[in-house]
């Protein structure tokens, strides 16, 4: 048959030597081996007390942004979860009234805002959405694995970010 | 014998017995501890200091895990398995010299349980006995992959044992002694069997993996086929007294290996330690426990070697493994057997 490519060997099965037949010469070989691995330096990462270093790019648990006066940045205008690839955003609009001015940044904010951590595929497309840099994807938290399935939407309770304690009055 | 001998004698009886409990508990630890460092793993750390209480977490879970018989199992044998297992494992270590004699007030201690001038016979004995745990226990577990295992064991022990008891022969024929205590003593110094018989340690070696079902031969457990072989069926700290007997096993294997070819409790230049004291009583006791250092690093060795050859050889085949038994290991004993039979009488030809 014609070779198909230029990449054909030919190969052939050579009787094996005495070495080869006596298998010890292999086995201190591969003893050789393994043991050069017991003096190696170890892969693990000693969990609770050292943390791996992740990129400063990395995407993790999602958070609603204050700002510099700790009112919520989010105006609820539905972008992010219009960006959404995964539809994982859901929210409700509400008219700021009067005496809130130290909440809410604008006059429309959100009432509800649910991103489902089970859809969500940490793609970040809704903070590039985002008009008003409300929502980020935190480089150093992890949404954390939980047992029902309803405790992965996460509500404003969960993703605004804290008031900072300096900063309230 | 005078009662002071039979209360000394009791109590080493109870030490070695210490000893040999506390070195297998280690080795599971050690064994996990090599696995995970050939692995590049840190292996167990976080029970107590350096992971050092691992054992007992261990036991404790397996103390506290369902006792579970099947309901078609015999279940007196079932029960009985383990037990017969363990105590096979553990009588072994009794003809082993650990070191050889102290001297105090006036008194000549040997450091071993009981001297019999057929200690190599009894160690071969008791330890054959013990496929006889396997056995009872894969066959009263009343599963088809059980007995598999248990045949496979007892098989598989019966042919290596033969190869093992042919290089022994070749050890014999040099001592001219079955007592273990004397074929130490002979290998004075650095005078060791494994110069004498390369060939018969090697095989020796293979054999005691075989027998105490180590990788590359641990064909009765073999879980890719037999799910867990012999003790399949078996929980809780009837399993755990299973593997705990192999344990043992490995230790007298390694103690076993140490006497006969790697010069037991003596070490190289023992004769200019002695001298280099001038009491004798105190050369004699100091060279003793540098022997019982000695034996102990030697068998340490063996147990870290058994360890080691597990996390490198993949298990061989079933039919390749009685190849190797029956057609190779066997007539190389007999090669080895005629090649020291030529050397002796060589030997008394010429000198």
């Amino acid at each position: 048959m014609e070779p198909l490519s230029n990449r054909r060997k030919q190969l052939e099965k050579k009787e094996m030597t005495f070495a080869e037949r006596a298998y010890l010469p292999a086995i201190a070989q591969g003893l050789g081996i393994t043991i050069k691995h017991f003096f190696k330096k170890k892969a693990t990462v000693q969990y609770p007390e050292q943390t791996r270093e992740r990129s400063d790019v990395w995407r993790g648990l999602h958070v609603l942004k204050r700002d510099e006066n700790g009112a919520e940045r989010c105006t609820a205008c539905g972008l992010c979860a219009v960006a959404c690839p995964a539809e994982a955003i859901t929210m409700t609009a509400g008219e700021r009234v009067k005496g809130e001015e130290h909440l809410y940044r604008e006059e429309k904010y959100a009432v509800t805002y649910e991103v489902n951590m089970l859809r969500c595929i940490f793609c970040g497309l809704c903070e590039e959405a985002c008009p008003k840099a409300a929502i980020f994807l935190q480089d150093d938290k992890l949404a954390p694995a939980r047992y029902e399935r309803d405790e992965f939407i996460y509500g404003k309770d969960r993703l605004v970010e804290p008031l900072k304690t300096t900063e309230t009055k | 014998m005078e009662s002071v001998d039979l209360l000394y004698k009791g109590i080493y009886i109870l030490v070695i017995f210490g000893i040999t409990l506390l070195i297998a508990t280690y080795s599971t630890y050690f064994e996990r501890k090599i696995a995970a460092f050939i692995q590049d793993r840190v292996g167990p750390n976080r029970a107590g200091p350096a992971g050092l209480m691992q054992p007992l977490a261990d036991a404790g879970k397996l103390f506290f895990k369902e006792d579970f018989i099947p309901a078609k199992a015999n279940k007196a044998l079932f029960i009985i398995g383990p037990g017969i297992a363990m105590l096979v494992a553990t009588m072994s270590s009794a003809v082993i010299p650990f070191g050889d004699m102290l001297l105090i007030g006036g008194r000549e201690i040997y450091l071993q349980a009981i001297e019999v001038n057929i200690g190599v016979l009894y160690v071969f004995g008791v330890v054959s006995l013990g496929v006889y745990g396997l056995m009872i226990g894969g066959w009263a577990s009343n599963n088809k992959f059980s007995l598999l295992g248990a045949i496979r064991a007892a098989s598989q022990n019966i042919s290596y044992e033969l190869a093992m008891g042919l290089t022994l022969i070749a050890v014999l024929m040099l001592s001219g002694s079955l007592s273990l205590r004397e074929i130490a003593e002979q290998q004075h110094g650095f005078n060791w069997n494994i110069w004498y018989q390369p060939l018969g340690f090697i095989i020796f070696l293979v054999c005691s993996f075989a027998e105490t079902n180590r990788t590359p031969f641990d064909l009765p457990e073999s879980e890719a086929e037999l799910i867990g072989g012999y003790h399949t069926e078996y929980g809780s700290m009837k399993l755990g007294m299973y593997l705990f007997a192999e344990y043992i096993n490995i230790f007298v294997a390694s103690a076993v290996m140490s006497t006969l070819y790697f010069g037991a409790y003596n070490f190289p230049f023992m004769d200019n330690l002695r001298q280099a004291f001038t009491d004798p009583v105190l050369g004699n006791n100091v060279v003793t426990l540098v022997g019982v250092a000695a034996m102990f690093t030697k068998i340490f060795l063996f147990i870290f070697f058994f360890m080691w050859v597990r996390w490198t050889l993949p298990r061989f085949r079933y039919d390749q493994l009685m190849k190797l038994g029956w057609q190779i290991l066997i007539p190389l004993a007999i090669l080895n057997i005629i090649l020291t039979g030529g050397g002796v009488l060589l030997k008394d030809y010429l000198f």
